[in-house]
């Protein structure tokens, strides 16, 4: 069997010093390469702490994270990240926004001034396929919120990164926007396999998205409890109107009741 | 654009297109009164002036009207004009110099918390110096001459652009820099790529301030230090009690400083459009 790609364990993370607050506590994972794995726990339980030990930006306090059969000791070059906050520059056209993580990471910055039309390229491909054809000379500020969100997602995704971190992507979305994102994410990871995290508080984001969904309990964060979701892909609206879809919602949501109220769970 | 173009208006009903044609010319007309609202105001200030200093017969020496201000102006106009150039040379000087050392020290403290905290209480207690007390030290070190305008305006325009070139560099938000730190980014792309142009906008905002006082701190030494320039002017006519030439300076510095503000706006409008486009949207509805 091979290796997972992402291994977390026994990791704690302790902020500001000895009596600082523990955000996690023995949080233990694994996941595979190419596997779409969505976190839910209940707000405040170390969440988006645990994207930041997983790309490296800050370091654990207690046990290890290996990435891609290597430690983590510092930033990863690997990883494409988006945010509540769609974060676009707004000096900056829509695509060449989507460019930036190419003038930066080590594997593209050398080669962008020659392949230029490559590149290019390889963004307007990416633009079309989350629904943005013909935006690309825009400002942000000519965007509709989802649509910034759209392009926020393709420049997480131009670099090819092996590894997709997405903090709470679309929670910042009206309802309909959302679902229509979900379906863009899900075909985009389709057609590209990349290991993606999604930490997420929508459990039906949840489950219409990932293969696997984990369960985190409360501070100091771990995971208590996880549920392979077996639904078929491509999953579409109707899909999350069915009892199998349902039925691991209610279980879910049972999970997090539990972990608020601070009960241990069977995972 | 003033007419609404037919393949909208044939769908308007005739009281919306009514509608839309008088919130078009209102908005016309607001625009018109904003462009001539700064002259009116100038213009009004003057005849109020004018008009109060000859109902009231006010002395010459207390308050000068307009018109005998502009006889001054006339009368002495080569060395107005002369001095001008001098105080606007030593001023941009100056200016320029604070540039220069203001973007690369707000670009320091703002990218690095160490020389945030070892450089700004130093900065502060050097910018609550008044600048007037500095100005006999700099001519015991460079003598009478043009430096120390010069380095009074340095010193008097460099601190709001450290300030403002700091900010914006140090308020970049912290997820972005974690996008951009996960791609492997060193520290000075972040600074180049997003510090910088997220900056200009404050940049330039504090431009607009510092060319303003630059020309209060080259003033000031020429005031102290009497060489050239209309520091020295002012002072000259003071003392022979020629109150209409001490105001043909002053608003000739007033006139120096709007000029040179509307350039820093023209540049400021033409760099970082985006930071301001909100307010021009609004401006241009219905036009």
């Amino acid at each position: 069997m091979t290796r997972p790609f992402v291994e977390i364990d026994q990791v704690a993370m302790r902020y500001g010093g000895v009596d600082g607050t523990l955000a996690l506590e023995g949080c233990s994972m694994n996941i595979n390469q190419g596997e779409f794995v969505a976190v839910v726990g209940p707000s405040g339980c170390g969440k988006s702490t645990l994207m930041r030990l997983v790309t490296g930006l800050w370091p654990a306090t207690e046990g290890n994270v290996v990435v891609a059969g290597k430690e983590v000791d510092g930033p990863l070059t690997i990883a494409g990240m988006a945010f509540q906050a769609p974060t676009l520059l707004p000096w900056r056209r829509i695509l060449s926004n989507v460019m930036l993580p190419l003038e930066v990471t080590p594997q593209h910055r050398n080669k962008l001034g020659r392949d230029r039309a490559l590149y290019e390229a390889r963004a307007r491909e990416l633009l079309r396929l989350v629904g943005l054809e013909g935006f690309d000379n825009k400002y942000p500020y000519q965007l509709s919120g989802g649509m910034q969100q759209r392009t926020s997602l393709c420049r997480a995704l131009i670099h090819d990164p092996a590894l997709l971190m997405l903090d709470e992507p679309f929670s910042a979305l009206d309802v309909f926007t959302r679902e229509d994102l979900w379906a863009v994410l899900q075909n985009v990871w389709m057609a590209k396999k990349p290991t993606v995290v999604l930490v997420t508080h929508d459990l039906r984001e949840a489950v219409y998205l990932a293969d696997r969904v984990l369960v985190m309990s409360s501070r100091p964060g771990r995971i208590i409890a996880e549920r392979v979701n077996p639904l078929p892909r491509p999953r579409t609206l109707e899909t999350t109107y069915t009892a199998e879809f349902q039925d691991l919602v209610h279980d879910l949501r049972g999970y997090i009741a539990a972990a608020r109220s601070g009960e241990e769970v069977a995972a | 654009m003033s007419q609404i173009p037919a393949k909208i208006s044939a769908k308007m009903s005739p009281r919306a297109q009514a509608r839309y044609n008088a919130m078009a010319a209102a908005a016309r007309r607001q625009r018109r009164l904003q462009t001539m609202l700064p002259w009116l105001v100038i213009i009004g200030m003057f005849a109020i002036w004018e008009v109060g200093c000859v109902a009231f017969n006010v002395p010459v020496f207390i308050l000068p009207a307009p018109h005998d201000i502009y006889a001054a102006a006339v009368r002495w106009w080569y060395p107005l004009l002369q001095d001008s150039l001098v105080t606007l040379y030593s001023t941009m000087m100056g200016f320029g110099l604070a540039i220069v050392a203001g973007l690369l020290l707000g670009i320091a403290i703002g990218s690095s918390t160490l020389i945030y905290k070892g450089l700004y209480p130093l900065l502060i207690a050097f910018n609550s110096i008044p600048k007037v007390a500095v100005v006999p030290v700099l001519i015991i070190w460079f003598g009478i001459g043009v430096w120390p305008a010069v380095i009074t305006a340095f010193l008097i325009s460099f601190f709001p652009i450290v300030v403002n070139v700091a900010t914006g560099i140090a308020t970049v938000e912290p997820e972005l820099k974690d996008v951009l730190r996960a791609l492997g980014a060193r520290p000075r792309d972040i600074i180049l790529k997003v510090g910088l142009p997220r900056a200009m906008p404050y940049f330039f905002a504090s431009l607009k301030i510092a060319v303003t006082v630059a020309f209060v701190g080259a003033i000031i030494a020429e005031s102290v230090a009497p060489n050239a320039g209309i520091g020295r002017l002012m002072m000259v006519a003071s003392s022979r009690f020629d109150v209409p030439l001490v105001f043909a300076g002053l608003l000739t510095t007033g006139l120096m400083g709007i000029v040179l503000y509307w350039i820093a706006e023209v540049i400021e409008r033409r760099t970082t459009g985006w930071a301001t486009r909100s307010t021009d949207q609004n401006l241009a509805t219905g036009g």
